[in-house]
């Protein structure tokens, strides 16, 4: 200000200055740490699904595997748990197709805008049920018989989701092709696998629990 | 009237002729947004709504991306229309600025009408390149994102060539350097990733970092120029709070960037992270209120002291929504945002109505307001106006917006809070969880509600556009 001696605290000097120190430090710090989460969230190799290492993010051949999702009580929380093999579609899925697989799920995802009603890993709309899980629903698993597998009954309300819808408000017809909805379950397969630190909670509760309907909660 | 949308009384000042061109197509916008969360809303409570014509999806796309196009359109008018009266200075490009204005409005109008007429593509690149990318508010398609950038370089280009050229006060200081954060932060989303917790890391820096970042810095520099220019506050005093401002706001807000990342799979840290850092993330907006309500009693007080009415102020509208923005802000993103910051509350609170209450209180409350504002300063410059006194239009338009959007936040809020005990607490969040939540009778009425209140603020702005269309008939105020 006018006399600069005046005291520190109203000196535009010193907070310009500390302004841009902490900015600096601030932004250093982030960048440090951000290192370490892209080095943790950077998906898993076919060996470690092989060799039970777990991953945060597991490789695209999780596809082929039985996902579960379970408390933990060593971390308080619900955790993915990655089983034995399973047949996906009636096979096994290697390295180069699975990752094609996912590839195709991930851009049909964003070419129909699933973000825009559903939200994934919690982000997105608010319009439509969660996805983070969906591949563990309840609902699919009563389905799965009828279908001949759970991944068939995604499947085929991906196709014709008005035609299977369940409640009033309907998800819309999206054009969506048979092998676009191969990929797309693909890819709700490999969300459910990734270690969301608990989130969504309480969301193991059994099918019966839920069958019981409607809550007197109003 | 119409002339009004043409008069430019700059005395030649082709850089506030150019901010005065950003306003327009930004109030038009800000029409389409409401528009769209019309249809979006009326979607929830009436399922069958244009089912399979347009789509929540649509809808909803289009009233996001609106809504930042339109903020971002205001914030580059507001800097050619401040820059100038900061630098002493004529803009340095103006040619070229305005055609990257045109260039900008083309391809914005491109992706809308692309938006609502194609809607979704096949799952090919060709839909990420030409269509949209499906990534909520950056869903602008990677052509777009090229044009996007190109037209952003453009722009700070004349930012920084002006600075340099002119007088260099803080407020340009601190504009120079948030706009190089700002344009910077938009390539970490432009990349593709068969990796949804990559994506979402990445989407996050933008998203996050623009705006509890680089977006309240912006709205503290445009605050600034605003006291200084229609309340004839004092410059250093002013400057000085913002660069305290800056420092508490890039202090807490880039790490809270954490609260971000406690559920996409990233580690654990940063639960106590993003904790720490978003909870002080409030702090400078009490700051600001205080800073802007301290100096608005100041030189109020100074005027009666003067023996003038409190009241005439240079800009009564301006000023009305710099004091919203001021409330706003502290009430949308400090305390609907503190609300549900903390890991321990988020776990439940993530990705619900609850989030969508904060989202349009904060939205608006911390840019919509200031902007608004700054187009009112605009106005006033642009008609040669001393003294811009508020009619019955402008108070009806603050006072039915303001309602609006705090009656659907309170809706919204009510609404989340059923849902998070239902689907979330009780339930599980399973997709049968989630609908027993959307169905009950009250749940239903807050959506109700919201339709309602989001009426109230279409009101509000009919009568904002009414009242800038009309400003001409205030010449008799004119010196
Ligand atoms: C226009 C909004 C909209 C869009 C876009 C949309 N959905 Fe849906 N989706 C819904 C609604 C509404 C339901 C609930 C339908 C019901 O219960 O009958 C639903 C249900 C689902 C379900 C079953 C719920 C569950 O938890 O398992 C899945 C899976 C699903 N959608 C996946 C997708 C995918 C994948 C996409 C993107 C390709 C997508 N949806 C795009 C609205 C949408
Ligand atoms: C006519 C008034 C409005 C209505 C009816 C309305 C309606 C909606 C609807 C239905 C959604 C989708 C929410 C969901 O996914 O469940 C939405 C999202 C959103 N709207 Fe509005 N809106 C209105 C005005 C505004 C205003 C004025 C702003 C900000 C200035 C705004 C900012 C947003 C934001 C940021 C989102 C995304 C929220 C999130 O993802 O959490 N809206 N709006
Ligand atoms: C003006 C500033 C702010 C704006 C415009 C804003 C806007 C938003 C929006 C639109 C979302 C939803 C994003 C989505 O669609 O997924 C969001 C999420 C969130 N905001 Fe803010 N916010 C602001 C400031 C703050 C502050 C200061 C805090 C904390 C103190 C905060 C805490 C949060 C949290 C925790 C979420 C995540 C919600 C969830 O988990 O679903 N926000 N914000
Ligand atoms: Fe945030």
């Amino acid at each position: 200000m006018e006399n600069e001696n005046a005291s520190v605290w109203s000196s535009v000097r010193f907070w310009r200055r500390s302004a841009g120190w902490v900015t600096g430090v601030s932004a250093m710090l982030l960048i440090f740490l951000t290192f370490d989460s892209v080095g943790q969230i950077t998906m898993g190799t076919d060996d470690d699904l092989k060799n039970k290492i777990t991953k945060r993010v597991p490789a695209p051949t999780v596809i082929n595997y039985h996902i579960d999702y379970k408390m933990s009580q060593k971390r308080g929380h619900e955790v993915p748990v990655i089983g034995e093999k399973e047949l996906f579609f009636g096979k096994n899925w290697s390295e180069e197709e699975a990752r094609a697989l996912l590839h195709l799920g991930k851009l049909t995802s964003q070419a129909k805008n699933c973000m825009n009603c559903h939200t994934l890993l919690g982000n997105g709309a608010y319009y439509a049920p969660d996805l983070t899980k969906a591949w563990l629903d309840p609902t699919w698993e009563t389905l799965a018989e009828a279908f001949g597998g759970k991944e068939y009954a995604i499947s085929a309300f991906l196709q014709d989701p008005a035609g299977m819808a369940m409640h009033k408000r309907r998800m819309p017809n999206l054009n969506i092709t048979e092998d676009e909805a191969k990929g797309l379950v693909a890819f709700l397969k490999h969300m459910s696998s990734i270690d969301t630190n608990g989130f969504p909670r309480n969301f193991s509760k059994s099918v019966e629990q839920f069958k019981q309907g409607e809550t007197n909660a109003h | 009237m119409l002339t009004s949308i043409k008069t430019n009384n700059f005395d030649g000042c082709k850089s506030k002729e150019l901010g005065m061109m950003y306003f327009r197509v930004a109030i038009v916008l800000f029409g389409a947004q409401l528009i769209m969360g019309l249809i979006a809303a009326i979607q929830f409570v009436v399922p069958g709504f244009l089912f399979e014509i347009l789509d929540f999806s649509v809808a909803r796309m289009v009233h996001i991306n609106a809504l930042v196009i339109w903020m971002l359109y205001a914030m580059i008018g507001s800097v050619y229309y401040l820059m100038p009266d900061e630098t002493g200075i004529e803009t340095v490009g103006i040619g070229i600025g305005k055609l990257a204005f045109w260039v900008l409005t083309l391809a914005v109008s491109i992706v809308v009408l692309v938006y609502i007429f194609v809607q979704v593509g096949a799952g090919t690149e060709f839909s990420i390149w030409f269509i949209h990318e499906g990534r909520e508010y950056l869903e602008a398609p990677r052509w777009a994102d090229i044009g996007i950038t190109i037209v952003v370089l453009t722009f700070y280009a004349n930012v920084f060539l002006t600075f340099m050229k002119g007088k260099r006060t803080g407020i340009m200081m601190v504009l120079v350097a948030d706009l190089m954060a700002l344009s910077g932060l938009y390539l970490a989303g432009m990349f593709f990733t068969d990796n949804i917790s990559m994506d979402q890391f990445w989407w996050w820096w933008v998203i996050h970092l623009w705006v509890e970042a680089t977006w309240e810095v912006f709205v503290g520099a445009l605050a600034a120029y605003a006291l200084i220019k229609i309340l004839g506050a004092k410059r250093e005093i002013v400057e000085m709070w913002l660069w305290i401002e800056v420092l508490m706001l890039f202090g807490s807000g880039i790490l809270g960037l954490g609260h971000h990342y406690f559920w996409i799979g990233t580690p654990e840290y940063w639960w106590e992270i993003g904790a720490l850092f978003s909870a002080l993330e409030p702090v400078p907006l009490v700051a600001m209120f205080v800073h802007v309500f301290y100096d608005w009693g100041k030189e109020n007080g100074i005027a009666i002291a003067k023996g003038e009415k409190p009241t005439e102020m240079k800009n009564s509208p301006a000023i009305t929504w710099i004091l919203l923005n001021a409330f706003g802000n502290f009430l949308g993103a400090g305390v609907w945002g503190f609300f549900h910051t903390l890991p321990q509350v988020n776990i439940y609170t993530h990705g619900t109505q609850f989030t969508a209450a904060h989202g349009h209180l904060a939205f608006f409350g911390a840019y919509a307001t200031i902007l608004i504002a700054m187009m009112y300063i605009g106005l006033q410059g642009a008609h040669g106006i001393e003294k811009l006194k508020s009619t019955f239009s402008s108070k009806m338009a603050a006072i039915l917006i303001s309602f609006g959007v705090m009656g659907m936040t309170i809706a919204l809020t009510t609404a989340g809070y059923e849902q998070i005990l239902v689907e979330r607490a009780e339930l599980g969040a399973t997709w049968n969880a989630y609908f027993t939540a959307q169905n009950l009778p009250w749940y239903i009425q807050a959506q109700a509600w919201r339709a309602v209140m989001g009426v109230i603020t279409l009101i509000g702005f009919v009568f904002l556009v009414w009242d800038m269309l009309n400003i001409d008939k205030r010449k008799t105020q004119k010196i």
